[in-house]
């Protein structure tokens, strides 16, 4: 998860605060301490750091909080609205040219991602109706354009390279090309430098002015130390820049950078990259990413998600049938098989609220080969024997072990769960009555 | 060149001694940036000053500014703060010279030589996240060792990045050496044993495995990376001479995590500092030795081909600290 440690840092300190009656400065005092070293450990530049900390303890020992009956969740309230803010407080997106083509150049370091970036990017957008033209300007490392022409042959999306040509004909090129070709967005994909090397640099801006890029996105490695601020900076200062895409978020790196070059440059972070695979990319929501980072959750991203991968006619169906507890193994494969559209279980469960304190998670790579076995073990039932599971003794048992090359006490085990979740289903939806007696939520009483 | 000869002549004491100018040049060269902003925080805090904890507090920001993490930080000034009570020392601009001396012993804590060859053929397998300059390190290495008339062998272990292949295949090409590689998509384990076999019926000198780049928390990946050493080791009969982490300088913390997830999967000998001609500060190294026990062995500090350098922990703060040449 991105910001991991950050946000168990973060957690601590704010969890300590959540149960307190009263705060005196003295508390805040030593909370803000704690919350200024997370974030220099998760590389939060200096600067930035101070005035962030700053700006919470003027609100936080202000009326607001110390006045208040629940000091404590004031705190976690402001901290949450001074990260989002942070961090760009709303979405931006990628701005589009009212004439098209808009033309998009993709800057950055060396060894950042822009490649992978503009082909992800070009997905996207190919997803969402565009017509997008990938341009192979990284004239410089070897197999680059290799690299961009097989990435665009995966996603089906036009390349356009002229070997290695001067970068600045090669989008001029590319231009009039995409024109021909009825291309709307061209996404320019250029050789990775230093901030420093100003022959480059004057490169870029050379495309910039002939080629009429219209959006420039700086590439940012979200594991980048201190010195990310320093690259965000020369790279908007020389080129104007239109926004950032911070790469490599799916590793457990703290992602400081994300949290300084807003604050330093006044560029927003558009996309964020979260897995190798092609469609890995995400627009950036600042609001959602900050609750994520205190631990809140981010149901919003969930909801999404499920919404894109639920059948709204099929989970009808299943409300039903839950009503009735009439939940058979053929509901739960079906439900199996919408959740992992959802994406890698990893990925969901941190957008679940809370789930980061769950010690024995931390830092655990979730992984998918327990559901693979139960779906393996469904699939090797009949079609009678999941619609009534409890037909399925001995020889059965066997069979579907053999069949889903599992073992016996893993057919067992799930026939259990099974049993156990229909049992909790029953007193779920019973009569009023039944639950109340029964004490289905002790906690609750 | 500025590194040892392994294989074929040994170097002589003058090539040494003008080695050593050449490496200290370089470095400084490398660092000019990162001495601007590292060298002018410390001269501009310890001139003129008294010893006092304000001081040293700053000297944590200024360290932790340098990407050395917190918890080092706090180490090399709780060093300064002991030694400057028992050495009763007063004057500001001492702590500069400390900090240098301890920093120094920090990278020291363990060899940050190359282990000398001792049996053909001599195997480096290079690891690390990705875009952090493997395959470029790589090509140096090849380059410096056929330098020194070494028979070199590269194996195109990134099966897994579009055009990795060919990017090695390019290298290979123009250094002059050759390439064992498979089609992508393929096991690199399966590189790995085919690239050790024609290693020895080559009769190469040395043989270097790229692999792909990854993520440290990719268990899976890791897990493959683990058994990659192991074939490779299988078929050598013996451990591989060198593992080297390769760290971008302008890595944060998560450098951190990445020694400790690498040294998990695979037996780390070193780490290989890459892009140290940014403005980054490359203080990473220091928490990399004071936490993890890694030491720094080799450093790109340049686009060329002998840009890749030993790593000299004296040169290196020394370059840090020489005073500033303005006129370059």
């Amino acid at each position: 998860m991105p910001f991991q440690n950050l946000s168990s840092r973060l957690q601590g300190v704010l969890h300590r605060l959540r149960g307190k009656g009263r705060l005196n400065e003295k508390d805040v005092d030593e909370s803000l301490r704690e919350i200024r070293l997370a974030l220099l450990e998760a590389d939060v530049n200096f600067k930035v750091v101070r005035d962030f900390i700053a700006q919470i303890r003027e609100r936080a020992v202000g009326h607001e909080v110390l006045g208040s009956l629940t000091p404590g969740q004031q705190v976690i309230r402001i901290v949450n609205e001074e990260l989002t803010e942070l961090m760009g407080g709303t979405q931006a997106k990628l701005s589009l040219a009212s004439q098209p083509p808009t033309v998009v150049m993709i800057v950055g370091l060396q060894g950042s991602g822009k490649t992978t970036t503009a082909a992800k990017l070009a997905n996207l957008f190919r997803g969402r109706g565009h017509r997008p033209l990938l341009v192979a300007a990284d004239v410089y490392r070897p197999a680059a354009i290799k690299q961009l022409k097989v990435l665009g042959e995966q996603i089906e999306v036009p390349v356009f390279s002229m070997g290695e040509a001067n970068p600045v004909d090669i989008a001029k090129g590319a231009l009039s090309h995409a024109r021909n070709n009825n291309n709307d967005l061209i996404l320019i994909d250029t050789a990775g430098r230093l901030h420093i090397d100003q022959g480059l640099m004057s490169e870029l801006v050379q495309i910039k002015e002939t080629a009429q890029v219209h959006e420039i996105l700086l590439v940012v490695d979200a594991m980048t130390g201190q010195d990310a601020v320093n690259v965000a900076q020369t790279f908007n200062q020389e080129l104007d820049l239109g926004g950032l895409v911070l790469t490599k978020l799916d590793g457990d790196a703290r992602g400081g950078a994300a949290l300084s070059v807003k604050a330093v440059t006044g560029k927003p972070i558009k996309f964020v990259g979260v897995s190798e695979k092609i469609d890995g990319i995400e627009s950036f929501h600042p609001d959602r990413m900050a609750s994520r980072i205190l631990g809140m959750g981010d149901m919003l991203t969930l909801i999404e998600k499920a919404v894109a991968a639920v059948d709204e006619e099929k989970a009808e169906k299943m409300a039903a049938k839950l009503q009735e507890a009439e939940f058979t193994l053929e509901d739960f494969q079906d439900q199996l098989e919408q959740m992992k559209q959802m994406g890698p279980l990893d990925q969901i469960m941190n957008l679940l609220p809370g789930i980061g304190n769950i010690k024995h998670l931390k830092g655990l790579e979730v992984d998918d080969s327990h559901l693979k076995k139960i779906e393996a073990i469904i699939a090797s039932m009949t079609p009678e024997e999941r619609r009534r599971p409890q037909i399925i003794k001995g020889s059965r048992r066997r069979r579907i072990a053999l069949g889903s090359g599992t073992r016996v006490q893993d057919v067992n085990r799930l026939l259990k769960q099974y049993n156990q979740t229909r049992q909790m289903l029953k007193q779920f939806m019973g009569p009023q009555k039944r639950q109340k007696k029964k004490g289905m939520f002790p906690f609750f009483q | 060149m500025v590194w040892k000869r392994m294989f074929g002549a040994k170097s002589s004491p003058e090539d040494l001694e003008r080695e050593k100018k050449g490496l200290l040049q370089k470095l400084r060269l490398g660092l000019e940036k990162t001495k601007q902003g590292f060298i002018q925080k410390v001269d501009d805090l310890t001139s003129g000053r008294r010893v006092d904890e304000n001081l040293f507090q700053e000297l944590e920001e200024v360290l932790i500014q340098g990407d050395c993490g917190v918890n080092t930080a706090l180490y090399l000034v709780e060093q300064l703060r002991a030694r400057s009570r028992e050495e009763k020392v007063t004057d500001a601009s001492q702590l500069k010279k400390m900090l240098a001396e301890e920093m120094v012993r920090l990278l020291e804590r363990k060899p940050t030589d190359l282990k000398m060859p001792t049996e053909k053929p001599y195997v480096i397998m290079m690891v690390g996240v990705n875009g952090v300059g493997k395959t470029t390190t790589i090509a140096k290495l090849a380059h410096r060792f056929k330098q020194e008339k070494a028979k070199v062998i590269l194996a195109a272990g990134d099966t897994f990045r579009a055009g990795a292949v060919e990017q090695l295949e390019v290298w290979a090409n123009r250094i002059g050496v050759e390439l064992v590689a498979h089609q992508a998509g393929s096991d690199p384990a399966a590189v790995a044993f085919d690239a050790v076999n024609a290693a020895k019926a080559r009769d190469s000198d040395v043989l270097i495995l790229d692999t792909a780049g990854r993520l440290q928390t990719k268990v899976n990946l890791m897990t493959e990376l683990g058994k990659v050493q192991r074939v490779v080791a299988r078929e050598l009969g013996r451990d591989l001479d060198e593992i080297l982490l390769v760290v971008d300088a302008g890595t944060g913390q998560n450098a951190l995590s990445q020694g400790k997830l690498f040294q998990e999967a695979v037996s780390l000998t070193g780490v290989a500092l890459t892009k140290l001609d940014g403005t980054a500060k490359g203080g990473i190294v220091l928490a990399l030795a004071n936490e993890l026990d890694l030491a720094v062995k080799l450093v790109g500090v340049g686009e060329q081909y002998d840009d890749l350098q030993d790593f000299d922990p004296e040169a290196f703060v020394q370059a840090l600290f020489a005073p500033l040449n303005r006129s370059g």
